[in-house]
């Protein structure tokens, strides 16, 4: 079992696994999620508040919770890349970065949809939606970086510093957002799954998160098989590889 | 060489580049005068944007005034040199930070009463405007100097530096602001100033760690 | 969920709820489909700058 881990940092090794995983796990991920929304938009009863307007929630808390978990995913591969050196674990901190940043845009825009009809604006400077945004700043400068570089390598490590200073200060981010919150008595706008929310309600919320889950699997191999294929264009592996498809 | 001799150096050599680095605090002055100049100058209303337009610019001052720290010592090969030093890399950084911000930030920070009058900001308020830009200036130039520390092999790194860093910087602003703004209406402002103390220990300590990482990995290539 | 109606209509709320599901399906079919197209691209490149290489050699 350890030395099939062992073989899977190695590029070609793991070029073909995730060619033959990655289609798996997206098939079910869409099923997942469709599960998920029949649960949500039908089963769902609407809420004594909101009433269907809560169903934002089904696509809203997913994203937050994925745009916060890729960028776990991204921190903890550019400190494994940079530790152990592993050229792998920097392409997973690449493949996940455009991911992290889709999913806080979505979080963003549906958060901002869910809070037109409830609280009058599409823009509300409470706690959660402005760490989202400074996350999506924090995506971007990811991003830029990343590709600013003529030497992949370089731009790898460069950006990976970033990663782990990022994540470092995100607690404190997030802390200082939320002490800013209550100072100036924002709203205290509500998007997440109340504490009395009936099992029809969670659990499609629940299935969607792991439907999410699935998807951003299955779709970071997908980038990470484009990642590898740019990092070792020049190799003997990906030239055979090349010649025999 | 001692560190002494170290800060020495560093800052006969940037009383050479004095103009360059006078730089950004010109750029403090004329930022924070173009807020009157965009919204109504009505006493009162400069008054309530004052702590907030202040450390705006005062960061955005920082920030750019950072992107010199390394690129002449790049351009000229002493970058290299001191990797070689028998210092540690972490105390050169911490150093060369140090009297960086003694010769950009602290002028920063002494013009900033000047830029209160201007404001109309309270002058019994002065002295914790002050404090909290003495207190979190240091930290910007730290975070500054991480994001130059990346930059710094880049041709246009120039106008990156501030893209990656400005979020980092967001618990910096909203302390400092904060302090400054509790203190206009007289309330306590202990709280923001601690945490923004809390901040610098934490620049002080950690952030010379991921300045010589990105140099490491800047000058490799 | 009472009824097909009150499904498309979504109580009222549909012009907020079915832009933020139309938004969410497009993000995800970019991220889904980008990829692919940008690997069948690169192996695409990658095998045309090998075969000019060896039929000069």
């Amino acid at each position: 079992m350890f030395v099939w881990f062992h073989k899977l940092a190695s590029p070609p090794f793991f070029y073909k696994f995730a060619d033959k995983l990655a289609p798996w796990l997206g098939w079910l991920s869409l099923l997942v999620i469709l599960a998920g929304l029949y649960g949500g938009l039908w089963l769902a009863p609407p809420d004594y508040q909101q009433g269907d307007g809560f169903r934002i929630i089904y696509v809203h808390v997913p994203s937050a919770w994925m745009s916060m978990f890729a960028y776990m995913v991204m921190a903890i591969a550019a400190a494994i890349g940079l530790i152990w050196r592993l050229k792998l674990a920097h392409a997973v901190s690449a493949a996940a970065a455009p991911l992290g940043a889709s999913f806080t845009f979505l979080a963003l825009v549906t958060g901002s949809l869910w809070g037109k009809p409830m609280w009058g604006t599409y823009w509300v400077w409470d706690a959660r939606l402005t760490s989202e945004l400074i996350l999506l700043f924090l995506y971007l400068g990811y991003i830029a970086l990343n590709h600013a570089f003529e030497d992949r390598r370089t731009g790898d490590r460069a950006s990976a510093i970033l990663a782990l200073v990022g994540i470092f200060n995100i607690p404190i981010i997030h802390y200082s957002v939320t002490w800013w919150n209550t100072l100036h008595q924002g709203p205290t706008v509500f998007f997440g799954p109340r504490a009395e929310m009936p099992a029809s309600m969670y659990i499609p919320l629940f299935i969607m998160i792991i439907g999410f889950m699935l998807y951003f699997t299955a779709f970071i191999l997908k980038r990470l098989q484009v990642e590898v294929l740019q990092r070792e264009r020049n190799t003997t592996w990906v030239r055979e590889l090349v010649e025999k498809s | 060489m001692k560190l002494t001799a170290l800060i020495e150096r560093d800052l006969r050599l940037a009383y050479r580049r004095r103009g360059e680095l006078a730089t950004p605090v010109i750029f403090f002055v004329i930022v924070t005068a173009l807020f009157p100049l965009a919204l109504n100058p009505e006493p009162t209303l400069l008054r309530s944007l004052a702590p907030g337009v202040i450390w705006v610019a005062a960061l955005l001052a920082v920030l750019i005034g950072q992107d010199s720290l390394f690129k002449t010592d790049y351009e000229d090969g002493s970058l290299e040199l001191m990797l070689l030093s028998p210092l540690s890399l972490e105390w050169i950084v911490l150093l060369r930070v140090f009297t960086h911000w003694l010769a950009t930030g602290l002028p920063l920070v002494m013009l900033s009463s000047l830029m209160a009058l201007l404001l109309d900001y309270p002058m019994h308020a002065v002295g914790v405007l002050v404090m909290s830009l003495l207190l979190g200036t240091p930290v910007l130039s730290f975070l500054g100097a991480v994001g130059a520390a990346l930059t710094v092999g880049l041709r246009r790194g120039g106008m990156l530096l501030p893209i990656l860093v400005l979020p980092l910087t967001v618990p910096v602003l909203i302390f400092g602001a904060a302090a400054a703004g509790r203190a206009a209406v007289g309330e306590p402002a202990a709280a923001p100033l601690y945490f923004l103390g809390a901040m610098l220990v934490l620049a002080l300590t950690l952030a010379p760690f991921a300045i010589t990482a990105g140099l490491r990995i800047s000058l490799e290539s | 969920m009472s009824s097909w109606h009150e499904f498309v209509t979504m109580g009222g709320y549909a012009a907020y709820v079915w832009p933020a599901y139309g938004i969410a399906l497009v993000v995800l079919l970019v991220n889904a489909l980008a990829p692919g197209r940008q690997q069948r691209r690169l192996l695409k490149e990658i095998r045309r700058r090998a075969n000019p290489k060896e039929r000069s050699e």
